[in-house]
């Protein structure tokens, strides 16, 4: 590639994907990659977020499935926004 | 088929029963906590032994009685480890744990604390110590073929870059070296959870398959449903892993189990600690999945090498096997660098394949078990972490 991705993405129908530089700031246009197959697209971030979180891919809604890997990992407890940080406070096992 | 892997040699040890060492180690072992004193005196009477104090062996029973005899005799028996000195407050378990390494063809002799006191013992262990420093010094070091090695593999501080970078190299490895007729052995039964649906299906056959799902639902039982207070969730993801942007459980497992890569199947499930006996390949053993209890079973499994990868940055080691620690994650590699012996933060940034980072880790393995410390070797991290299944009598 010839510049370094923000984000990445595990497989295409993922609905998130992680910040892969520190010091990521709201309102940046992210160059996305995703891992499969290496292919980009630009994504622009709607909060500053920490190297390793998840950044929403779509507008997704409480009670979606999050999908990272191509599998479930659990369910939306709040509404976040295309380009929202996903973490604890909206995410959780549908497990436990 | 030969691969270019096909060739590669380190420098390692043969022991007595054919195994393949990669260190060289006196070990003075414990049989209990209260013989810890008199096993780190020796330790330092006696350069280049190296003492193993522990918590447990006293009063166990059954099962966990079991293990750690197991844990015990399978650590002074791993081929890193050239003679041992066992010392017990009785002679009873001391013998027990004394006889299981001798069948191994090593050097090793028990001593035991009643009716000698600390000091006798503590004396005539260290004279026979410094017999064994004398003749592990003087074995030669040969060529091995990189297909005897038996790596083990468990990751820790896991965080998102873990299951994108270094988990997949540590796969990316046992898809290359499986096939070459290395013992393999992943586990952590509890951060499977989430994953257990495809680990399931990761089993040569569907008989292994079952068993290991039995395994793993066994503990879900007994363990998880039995003593949990709480949704698990300071746990399982721990607070490390949610700082590092894991969510969920589930996330976790996903990242874990890219470890085993993408081809390799594994041919059986091992206890903990337990000595695998189908052969050649990949195991599954069930273990905790805190870092030095996971390591610890691992290497009374056997095995000489172990492979680490890290997101935040755990710095675990073991005394016996050289811990080779990889992370593709840039802050802890800007950060903890010490703790680093392979950068794989070029996975990320999408300057590295996971193929070169296989073989980066191939290399990295090579020069560890021909010597080369480790970043936990060099730091001296010795964790030595006895799992126990329950309280004692």
């Amino acid at each position: 590639m010839t510049s370094i991705p923000h984000l990445l993405v595990h497989e295409h129908n993922d609905n998130v994907g992680v910040v892969v530089i520190e010091g990521l700031k709201s309102g940046t246009k992210m160059l996305c990659c995703v891992t499969s197959d290496n292919s980009t697209f630009e994504l622009e971030a709607k909060s500053d977020v920490p190297i390793g979180h998840k950044i929403a891919l779509d507008d997704l809604k409480e009670g979606d499935t999050a999908t990272k890997y191509g599998e479930d990992i659990g369910k939306f407890i709040s509404n976040v926004e295309k380009g929202g940080h996903v973490h604890v406070h909206n995410l959780k096992t549908k497990r436990w | 088929m030969s691969t270019k892997y096909s060739n590669r040699t380190f420098m390692g040890y043969r022991r007595d029963n054919g195994r393949a060492g990669v260190r060289n180690h006196v070990l003075i072992l414990p049989v209990d906590d209260i013989s810890n004193a008199a096993v780190e005196a020796v330790g330092n009477n006696i350069k280049g032994t190296l003492a193993v104090p522990h918590a447990y062996g006293r009063l166990q029973f059954g099962e966990d009685l079991d293990l750690h005899f197991r844990t015990m005799i399978g650590t002074g028996s791993n081929p890193n480890v050239a003679a041992c000195i066992v010392i017990g407050i009785e002679p009873g378990w001391t013998k027990i744990i004394t006889d299981g390494i001798a069948k191994t063809g090593k050097p090793v002799q028990g001593f035991s604390i009643e009716q000698n006191g600390d000091l006798k013992t503590i004396m005539d262990a260290s004279r026979k110590a410094k017999e064994f420093v004398h003749y592990a010094s003087e074995l030669q070091k040969e060529e091995i073929s990189i297909s005897e090695l038996w790596v083990s593999t468990k990751c820790g501080e896991s965080d998102t870059t873990t299951g994108l970078g270094s988990c997949p190299t540590v796969g990316n490895m046992f898809d290359k070296l499986l096939p070459e007729g290395i013992y393999g052995c992943f586990g952590e039964t509890s951060e499977i959870t989430g994953a257990e649906h495809i680990c399931k299906k990761r089993a040569v056959n569907e008989e292994v398959g079952e068993k290991w799902y039995k395994m793993w639902q066994a503990y879900q039982n007994e363990v998880i449903e039995q003593f949990k207070t709480d949704d698990l969730s300071d746990s399982q993801p721990t607070k490390g892993n949610i700082e590092g942007g894991l969510s969920t459980i589930e996330e976790k497992a996903l990242g874990n189990l890219e470890k085993i890569g993408r081809t390799s199947k594994y041919i059986d499930i091992l206890e903990p600690a337990e000595i695998p006996d189908s052969g050649k390949g990949l195991y599954f053993m069930d273990s905790s999945s805190a870092a030095a209890e996971c390591v610890t079973l691992m290497a009374a499994g056997g095995y000489v090498v172990h492979t680490f990868p890290t997101g935040q940055g755990n710095v675990v080691g073991n005394p016996i096997v050289p811990v080779i620690k990889i992370t593709a994650n840039p802050r802890t590699v800007r950060t903890m660098s010490e703790h680093v012996d392979v950068d794989v933060s070029g996975i990320l940034k999408r300057e590295m394949t996971i193929d070169e980072a296989g073989d980066n880790l191939i290399d990295m393995i090579v020069r560890t078990a021909s010597g080369r410390n480790t970043a936990a070797e060099a730091l001296g991290h010795r964790e030595f972490s006895m799992t126990k299944l329950y309280r004692s009598a």
